[in-house]
């Protein structure tokens, strides 16, 4: 287990107030927010930070935290030394019982065990119908084009007969309907929890992400594909083979592209209703002067062509 | 384990909810969800009409708002306004990339 300064991921000296370290958290939270924030790590950062101040907003838990020492390292290999907290008195908050997803540092410092007092873990209220649940499925860009078929494994905790909680796996085989598009869900109709006496069960919702494609960008339902050039292609204008996620199509490269123009093929985005389009950008690579034929086409351009690309700087 | 195939329901924009579903999906009371719309962060489609439906994609939204306010404790207007930035933000963001566009094919 490695050991975590919550001081340094909240940005905050170890003296800090607890006003600061408030401020602190207010302000990342804000920023790394999953639904704010667009940074690829948010969710994590968010989670992060949300633990630390989870730990220093407690004035017991900080001062517990605190009594660890400062020589811990962040990243360090860690782990708790018996009866680390003998000796703080706790008013009961000393059990984290929410159900946030915490890292393992955490919950050796302050889970179940931390403090004398136990605070019972919260009940939800009680509910006839059974819980909706809620889960992510990853799917590929081809998979919207074309709709699949997936299979997905959803743990959820549960009660065995003796009343001790575990991870029960079930799978489910989902059809993917052809035009979905990143962040929607899909329902299915009771397969969320179990209901009470009698009553009827959850839905499950399934939230669709796209894994990150090598080639293509989507930005709901259009598409982006950076297209590789020729100097020649673009300069004299071509014909060239162009990948989609439907199979490649033959695109016309008008005289004179220049890097970075965009090209739209209509309706070769997202299926639906409307489609989305496909949008090519240019990209002009230039041939590597690595053989004494290629340095001599070069250095031949040099000579007869008379080109300043800085004529509009002035130079 | 079952081999069966599921088929849910795909809650685009066509998809509808009721606002039970929108409570139970998200865990909250219908005042919430009601406030929500008094607020004009959501939108029910037949808003005249005693029973509410919304477009399926309301989910993503309710969810995010119940995400904000539980998250940094925002208050429900205050979540409005970061709703509206947020698909500003999105549309800005579409606009700019399409904006360079020269050619049609």
């Amino acid at each position: 287990m490695e050991f975590k300064d919550y001081y340094t991921l909240l940005g905050v000296e170890r003296d800090a107030t607890q006003t600061e370290i408030k401020r602190a958290y207010k302000k990342l939270a804000r920023k790394y927010h999953p639904d704010v924030s667009k940074e690829a790590n948010a969710e994590d950062r968010f989670k992060e930070i949300g633990e630390a101040y989870e730990a220093l907003k407690d004035p017991e838990k900080r001062a517990a935290y605190d009594q660890l020492g400062k020589n811990w390292k962040s990243g360090q290999d860690f782990n708790p030394p018996p009866d680390w907290d003998a000796g703080f008195e706790f008013s009961g908050g000393g059990f984290t019982g929410n159900e946030a997803d915490y890292s393992d540092f955490f919950e050796s410092l302050f889970g179940q065990g931390f403090g004398s007092a136990h605070a019972g873990r919260q009940q939800h209220s009680y509910n006839a119908r059974g819980e909706d649940h809620h889960a992510k499925v990853l799917i590929d860009l081809e998979d919207a084009y074309n709709g699949a078929t997936r299979s997905i494994t959803l743990q959820s905790p549960a009660l065995d007969k003796s009343g001790h909680v575990f991870n029960k796996q079930r799978t489910l085989n989902v059809k993917i309907p052809k035009g979905v598009k990143q962040g929607q869900r899909i329902r299915l109709s009771g397969q969320g929890s179990e209901g009470m006496g009698g009553a009827p069960a959850g839905d499950l919702y399934l939230e669709i992400e796209f894994k990150p494609h090598n080639i293509y960008r989507v930005d709901g339902h259009d598409v982006y594909l950076d297209l590789p050039l020729t100097p020649w292609e673009a300069a004299l204008g071509a014909s060239v083979k162009v990948p989609t996620p439907n199979g490649p199509v033959d695109l016309k490269i008008a005289e004179g592209t220049k890097s970075g123009r965009k090209l739209r093929l209509k309706a070769r985005g997202i299926p639906g209703k409307p489609a989305g389009d496909l949008y090519v950008v240019a990209q002009i690579t230039l041939p590597a002067a690595d053989s004494e034929a290629a340095k001599e086409m070069y250095q031949k351009m040099q000579q007869e062509l008379a080109y300043n690309p800085r004529s509009a700087l002035g130079v | 384990m079952t081999q069966q195939i599921l088929k849910g329901t795909l809650l685009n924009e066509q998809a509808e909810l009721t606002l039970n579903d929108l409570c139970c999906a998200c865990s909250r009371p219908a005042e919430w969800v009601i406030e929500l719309v008094e607020v004009g962060a959501l939108e029910p489609i037949n808003y005249q009409q005693p029973q509410w439906i919304f477009s399926g994609d309301s989910l993503q939204k309710v969810q995010t708002a119940m995400r904000l306010q539980r998250d940094l404790n925002v208050n429900l207007a205050g979540v409005a306004l970061a709703l509206e930035l947020l698909d500003e933000i999105d549309s800005l963001k579409s606009q700019l990339c399409r904006f360079e566009l020269n050619d049609d094919i």
